[in-house]
């Protein structure tokens, strides 16, 4: 090996400051020999702009520690597992939003579509004769994933800007549900009433609390398995892995977050009688985000996601089939958003045309770019929604914890929305100009 | 025209700047050797090939009479040209002179009005770049269509990705990956799990450059590699033609820049208004008489000689008339 491994300073800059900027960029997973040198490298990365998630985690503790000074019921057992059921549909709407902001469109209808396919999944469900509830839930998804579809075809196949087309979709969403509300519930006022046990207990029901622990336990050790096996063959194949130690670390990190999970959903939250465990819709989630990042990090067409969102035309030259993508991942964001309709009817106990899904649609998309994911397309991660819809989910629940009204939230979040923005637009500016 | 007397001689016009040997007769030698291409022109694909296949192997590919118009506009005119076999093309030309239409044609992006494309002596029909693809011509263009958020392996497999039980086979990919750079003795790059975006101009044509040859090119074209670079950079996308070529793969490089084209051409052949005005090996320019040819189509050194007076002029404007 030569010890010249550098490449050479282009003009006007010294020789260090090249070397620290190619390491900045580069994952410290494949650069660095051990945990010391991980830190160091990592230090780097985040100064030079792509810091992944630490933004996110940094916001969330200052938030967090603000409200628990606030009011010290913030981080009792009882509020935080309110805010799991809280967080789970803006995460879940979040995710949707994942599949369409990698390819730097976005999904405006996904709101009002959420609704549509929970007030059909209600409808098929009300006694006397209701339908098998996992029909119920197929049919759900599938309507909402339709229409994403279809919207996704609009926009390539006439090459229209998805913001409009979306819009447009928004509109005529509010109109179908309006009719298919009045149609399967004629004079209820515009409500149904979610009635299937199975259903109401995603966001109202919870594992016992040994069930909690097993899931946990199994999470983890399959996980763990998973990051283990995939290093040994790395280094079986000769490539560079990164160091044991890092990977214990992050197992460990994992495990911790598992355990504090799992003991705040199994301390007592109940008043006079004792409920225990952790909520349905946190192993559900947990479920989806391990799907859709297997999907997107570890598939041929998960590939695509990104390579068209970073550079549509490098994708269309490789002979990617650019249309195919992109009406998927609108039909991607139609599904996860039946998904959410589900879990949102599950939370409120019903499914109504009062649904404020313009404004749940901004919440998922502010969730999807606090968490990382890049509204410029090509950059971002299933879990930043996650760490993104939990931040929207505390603003919103803390502050009415404290009493604050409507007025608040909406500045609140937009105040972390436009952080979020400033951080990605100067994280991207910042890399075309290096 | 054959090989020995086109080895032998020097041209007055090289010979200034590189071999001061030189003596009057081979210059009218020279002369006519740079002007057979022209007059194959005319004649058509045997003595195209007989003229350019150099050291008498087969050339890998061949345009014979190659036209192609944009409507009213005539983009390229009777181009014919062989590419020889592990050997480094240079073409040169002002702007309009054809040369993107001439590799775009090349790399099945357009197809040619008139005339032939043959590989390895074959008549081929290039009507996607796919067909192009295929036969193992690769096409790196100027803006290189390289994903800048995604890491130089998956750059360089992108559309071509293996698979193994539903999942990308990452391991594999990175070893060839690896093993192409490592080829083309690219060794600049720290890990090949950073971003492209992160690279340097050099390092990235140097990326889209591994990306071509992995697939298996005979014949890799390259739209002004050097354009964008600073003198370290270029230099770093020189030694890689060098590399390709000594790999036996065959170069055409497109370049305004008549320094690295002199460093590392083989062959060089000048476009002015979409012809042919001079085709020949290294040796028989020199920085000016390509300036005179890309300019005014020809040049004062090579047609001002006694033997055969003017006649790329007169070879340009009689075809021109023909059509």
């Amino acid at each position: 090996m030569s010890t010249e491994v550098e490449e050479p300073p282009s003009e006007a800059t010294d020789a260090d400051e090249v070397a620290s900027e190619t390491a900045a960029v580069a994952a410290p997973d494949v650069l660095a020999d051990s945990l010391g040198e991980y830190a160091k490298l990592w230090v780097v990365r985040v100064r030079s702009g792509d810091s992944g998630f630490l933004p996110v985690l940094l916001g969330l503790v200052a938030i967090v520690i603000y409200f628990q000074v606030r009011n010290s019921l913030f981080l009792s057992a009882g509020n935080l597992v309110n805010l799991m059921t809280q967080a789970a549909w803006i995460v879940l709407l979040g995710m949707g939003e994942v599949f369409v902001l990698l390819l730097g469109e976005i999904d405006l209808s996904i709101g009002y579509t959420s609704a549509i396919g929970a007030t059909f999944t209600c409808w098929l469900l009300v006694p006397p004769n209701p339908w098998p509830w996992p029909i119920a839930v197929l049919v759900g998804l599938a309507v909402p994933a339709i229409f994403g579809g279809l919207e996704g075809v609009i926009i390539t196949r006439l090459r229209l800007p998805s913001f409009v087309v979306t819009l447009a979709g928004q509109l005529l969403a509010i109109g179908l549900l309006l009719e298919v509300m009045d149609f399967a519930a004629p004079g209820s006022g515009g409500t149904i009433r979610l009635y299937n046990n199975v259903l109401l207990d995603i966001e109202g029901g919870a594992m016992s609390p040994l069930a909690g622990w097993i899931v946990m336990a199994v999470s983890v050790a399959l996980a763990g398995a998973t990051f283990i096996i995939r290093d040994q063959r790395r280094r079986a194949s000769n490539l560079a892995a990164p160091p044991a130690s890092v990977t214990a670390l992050k197992i460990v990190l994992m495990a911790i977050a598992g355990v504090v999970v799992v003991l705040i959903g199994n301390t007592n939250r109940g008043v006079a009688v004792a409920v225990r465990g952790v909520p349905w819709v946190v192993p559900l989630i947990l479920v989806i985000v391990v799907a859709y990042s297997f999907l997107l990090g570890r598939t041929r067409s998960g590939r695509y996601f990104y390579a068209i969102g970073g550079n549509a035309e490098a994708a269309r030259r490789a002979g990617i089939n650019l249309s195919r993508i992109r009406v998927a991942a609108f039909a991607l964001a139609g599904l996860t958003a039946g998904i959410m309709g589900i879990v949102y009817a599950s939370y409120l106990g019903s499914v109504s045309t009062n649904v404020p899904g313009g404004q749940n649609v901004l919440l998922a998309v502010a969730a999807a770019v606090i968490g990382g994911v890049s509204l410029f397309g090509g950059r971002g991660k299933m879990l930043g929604a996650v760490l993104g819809g939990v931040v929207v989910a505390v603003i919103y629940n803390g502050l009415e914890l404290l009493g604050l009204g409507a007025a608040p939230q909406y500045m609140w979040t937009a105040a972390v929305l436009l952080a979020a923005v400033i951080v990605d637009a100067t994280a991207r500016r910042g890399r075309s100009t290096t | 025209m054959t090989n020995p007397s086109a080895d032998d001689a020097r041209p007055a016009t090289a010979g200034r700047a590189s071999a001061p040997d030189s003596d009057q007769p081979p210059q009218a030698q020279e002369t006519q050797q740079v002007q057979a291409p022209a007059i194959a022109d005319q004649a058509g694909a045997q003595e195209a090939n007989g003229a350019d296949g150099a050291d008498g192997s087969q050339p890998l590919l061949s345009l014979v009479d190659v036209g192609k118009n944009f409507g009213p506009v005539r983009a390229l005119s009777d181009i014919t040209l062989d590419i020889p076999p592990g050997q480094v093309t240079a073409i040169v030309g002002d702007n309009g002179a054809g040369k993107s239409t001439l590799i775009k044609t090349i790399s099945g992006i357009w197809h040619q009005d008139h005339g032939e494309i043959r590989w390895q002596g074959r008549p081929v029909h290039l009507h996607t770049p796919k067909d192009a693809t295929d036969l193992g011509i690769a096409t790196v263009y100027q803006d290189l269509a390289l994903a800048d958020n995604l890491d130089i392996v998956a750059n360089m497999f992108l559309g071509q990705e293996l698979v193994r039980h539903w999942q990308l086979d990452e391991i594999a990919m990175e070893k060839t990956a690896k093993q192409t750079l490592a080829d083309l003795s690219v060794v600049t790059i720290r890990s090949i799990r950073q971003p492209v975006g992160s690279l340097s101009g050099g390092q990235r044509q140097a990326v889209a450059v591994a990306k071509a040859v992995m697939r298996q090119a005979k014949l890799v074209i390259l739209d002004e590699p050097t354009a964008a670079l600073g003198v370290t950079q270029t230099r770093v996308v020189l030694d890689l033609i060098g590399r390709l070529k000594s790999q036996g793969i065959a170069v055409i490089v497109i370049s305004h820049n008549l320094v690295d084209v002199q460093s590392v051409a083989d062959r060089i052949a000048v476009l002015r208004l979409g012809r042919m005005v001079a085709v020949g090996p290294k040796s028989q320019f020199d920085a000016e008489s390509i300036v005179d040819l890309m300019t005014i189509g020809t040049t004062r050194r090579l047609v001002g000689e006694p033997a055969e007076p003017s006649r790329p002029a007169g070879q340009s404007s009689g075809s021109s008339s023909e059509h």
